[in-house]
């Protein structure tokens, strides 16, 4: 409540000091705005960021802070008795006061000092509440205050503002960078909980998968065993079948689009491609289930071939399709940029259009397309509904693409999916495949801008 | 080097083409043009060209930008057939034979009448395979021992072949740009034309990489007919015996490069070579 109306008070405050700093900066050059260091709007711009910033900064730093002190506080009033326990029974201390401070049920007839110390941390959160809204509002005018006083004609404005645009824009793209540190870090840590349970090299290099933990010390099958390796196999099948699907059909696509195709065709066959992108997974998923599975079968048992309803090779003809844009439109995006000088050089010598593509055109957006497979590659690597539906969850060991396989990323879904406890190593096992699977894919996608940038023409 | 290339030269069997000569002295033309008009869309480009390109010659196109010049040159291989909405019409012989003709194939045409462009454009191939691309695409030669010597000999006469003969398998990119250019023109002799197109040729490179150019043009003269567009007066002037001079779609007048440029007829000539426009 008290936060709200201070957002609006800041708000307010900001506009109100557009408006004082833009006048004021006219008035003070009487009107003539070309005496000015920077044009009057650039001093409004300057007199709200004084309001609003270090405002908005405080009541940032408030709010993340102020549940913490009110709650050492209350702590620190406590009785020994109460305080005194290991870190568990200390955080069931603390989520009863807040269950109580928020009026939610605890189930548990509450002690005196606890009903007491919630009741104090009501008081205490709302004390700080309010001296916040003082607070901010106070520093926001007298920002506003200083802005105000500092605008005349001399003052750089235009400046200042462009230096915390420059801020603001370095803190945005930190926010994509610490959310991936912060990502990789929890994965890691979990990961190596995970292998405090079962070695890595079981993990990495044991042949067989049931991730299976006991409940009861005399439960039937109570032994997990956690190797990879059927899942790393699983997927790596599934993506070669992707890959010999989607590369060559892409390609072609691509090639037809950018040298054949007139301008008419390729805008409405480029975003018609594009559109197969856009359809969910899980669409695919059913397609590939219901329709693809069965149909591979149907084809398999004409030929006389053993096929299981639940095929590696229809999930990965499907996720092939689904991949075919990501290829196409890459690598048409590449060829376009071939310099249309290579095409004169070699139509000049004589050759025919199939001979320019394949031996010039092909070869100087090589690098790019390379780039594109291997994008596709940790796509299809990555991709999980598809396999979820269409290929099972039988952690074979296979290479033929007839029989039903799993994926490192089919595994880690189900092994979240439903209540699971999260210390025990069959969940946790989820992290270590992610673990992987990220190692992979980072390195696929590392190793695909190498090859952009170390194969590069350099056209100019 | 300028012997290297004289002995190459009379190695070239058809290097007695000279002897096709009118006994009057003055050359049979190689090509010839009439009522050339071209078309970009709407847009009339050239406005009924008549030109006659003189064999083992070098004809100079000139003209401010714009005029029509390199519309021109792509006309005579057919290079712009590649562009869309480019419309041609009239008349353009090779050896008295309609080049838009049923008879002729615009690729094959394209092997007779090579052509050497504005920017350098090496393929992003080795040296040896920038070379090789045109004699391999027309089955030129059979076996690898022939196409070494045809990449050699290419090589030799564009007066590249000192400079690159222990870099063979670098890539084509790795040249100087006024490298690049000699590889370009080594490559379109390479599958040996009977013309060479250059299209500013030079226009990209310094003044010394643009000497070695000129004074390769002059020295392929004897073997090949050449058209070569230029901005610049003192290069036609330098490598041309013919000099056309192109104006606003029209060709002005064409005659020995001597006379246009001490006794122009036409008072726009006289302008641009004096620098009046253009």
């Amino acid at each position: 409540m008290q936060l709200t109306l201070l957002a609006l008070i800041l708000a307010l405050l900001t506009v109100i000091g557009f408006q004082l700093g833009r006048s004021r900066a006219a008035a003070s050059v009487g009107g003539r705005v070309a005496e000015l260091h920077s044009v009057p709007s650039y001093h409004g711009l300057y007199v709200a960021l004084w309001a609003g910033l270090p405002a908005a900064a405080l009541f940032v730093l408030g709010t993340a802070s102020e549940g913490w002190l009110a709650m050492q506080l209350v702590l620190s009033g406590l009785p020994d008795r109460l305080t005194a326990g290991d870190v568990q029974s200390l955080s069931l201390l603390k989520a009863d006061i807040l269950n109580l401070a928020h009026g939610v049920a605890t189930g548990r007839e509450p002690d005196p000092a606890v009903v007491a110390a919630a009741r104090r941390y009501t008081s205490l959160r709302s004390l700080a509440d309010w001296s916040l809204l003082a607070v901010g509002a106070s520093l926001a005018v007298a920002g506003l205050a200083w802005g105000r006083h500092r605008v005349g004609p001399d003052l750089r404005a235009r400046t200042a503002v462009e230096r915390v645009t420059r801020v603001a824009l370095v803190v945005c793209s930190l926010v994509a960078i610490v959310t991936t540190v912060g990502i990789v870090l929890s994965l890691l840590f979990e990961a190596l909980r995970f292998f405090t349970v079962v070695s890595p090299l079981d993990f990495l290099f044991g042949t067989h998968w049931s991730p299976q933990m006991a409940m009861r010390a005399d439960q039937v099958g109570s032994s997990g065993s956690f190797g990879a390796i059927p899942l790393f196999a699983g997927t790596a099948l599934i993506t070669v079948v992707a890959m010999l699907v989607a590369v060559p059909i892409g390609l072609m696509a691509a090639i037809y689009m950018s040298e054949y195709a007139g301008r008419g065709v390729r805008i409405w066959l480029k975003p018609a491609l594009e559109i197969l992108a856009g359809i969910p997974t899980v669409v695919y998923g059913f397609f590939a289930a219901l329709t693809m599975a069965p149909f591979v079968r149907s084809v398999g048992g004409a030929l006389g071939l053993d096929v299981s309803s639940e095929s590696a090779l229809a999930a990965g003809i499907v996720m092939g399709v689904m991949i075919i844009p990501f290829v196409s439109s890459l690598s048409d995006d590449v060829i376009n940029a071939v310099p249309q000088s290579l095409r004169d050089g070699s139509y000049g010598l004589g050759a025919t259009k199939s001979e320019t593509i394949k031996q010039v055109v092909l070869p100087a957006a090589l690098p790019g397309i390379v780039a594109a497979v291997m994008l596709a590659v940790s796509r299809a690597i990555g991709e999980t509904m598809i396999v979820t539906m269409a290929s099972g969850l039988t952690a074979n060991l296979t290479a033929n693409p007839l029989q039903a396989v799993t994926t490192v990323t089919t595994q880690i879904a189900t092994l979240l999916v439903g209540d699971q406890e999260f210390d025990s190593p069959k969940t946790l096992s989820a992290f270590g495949l992610g673990l992987v699977l990220f190692g992979v894919t980072l390195c696929l996608n590392v190793v695909a801008l190498r090859v952009v940038q170390t194969y590069r023409e350099k056209y100019d | 080097m300028a012997t290297t290339i004289q002995t190459q030269l009379k190695l070239r069997p058809s290097g007695d083409r000279r002897a096709d000569q009118r006994g009057d002295g003055a050359p049979a033309n190689k090509m010839t043009a009439r009522g050339v008009a071209v078309f970009y869309g709407a847009k009339q480009a050239l406005k009924g060209i008549d030109l006659d390109i003189p064999e083992n010659r070098v004809l100079a196109l000139i003209g401010p930008s714009g005029c029509g010049k390199s519309t021109f040159l792509r006309c005579l291989n057919r290079m712009n057939d590649t562009i869309d909405g480019c419309r041609v019409e009239g008349r353009i012989a090779l050896d008295g034979e309609d080049v838009y003709g049923k008879t002729i194939d615009a690729v094959q045409l394209r092997a007779r009448v090579g052509m050497v462009f504005q920017k350098p454009n090496p393929f992003p191939k080795s040296i040896y395979d920038n070379i090789a691309y045109g004699p391999r695409i027309h089955g030129l030669a059979s076996g690898r021992d022939e196409l070494d010597e045809v990449v050699q000999t290419s090589l030799k006469r564009a007066g590249l072949w000192a400079e690159v003969k222990d870099r063979l398998r670098e890539p084509g990119t790795s040249l100087s740009g006024g490298q690049q250019q000699r590889l370009c023109i080594a490559r379109a002799i390479a599958v040996s034309p009977e013309v060479i197109l250059m299209d500013e040729p030079c226009s990209a490179l310094d003044p010394i990489a643009t000497a070695h150019i000129e004074e390769l043009i002059d020295e392929l003269r004897a073997n090949y007919t050449i058209v070569i567009v230029t901005h610049n007066m003192q290069q036609a002037a330098r490598v041309s015996q013919r000099t056309a001079f192109f104006h606003l779609g029209e060709m002005v007048e064409c005659d020995d490069t001597e006379d246009i440029f001490t006794n122009p007829r036409d008072e726009r000539t006289q302008g641009y070579i004096t620098g009046r426009y253009g």
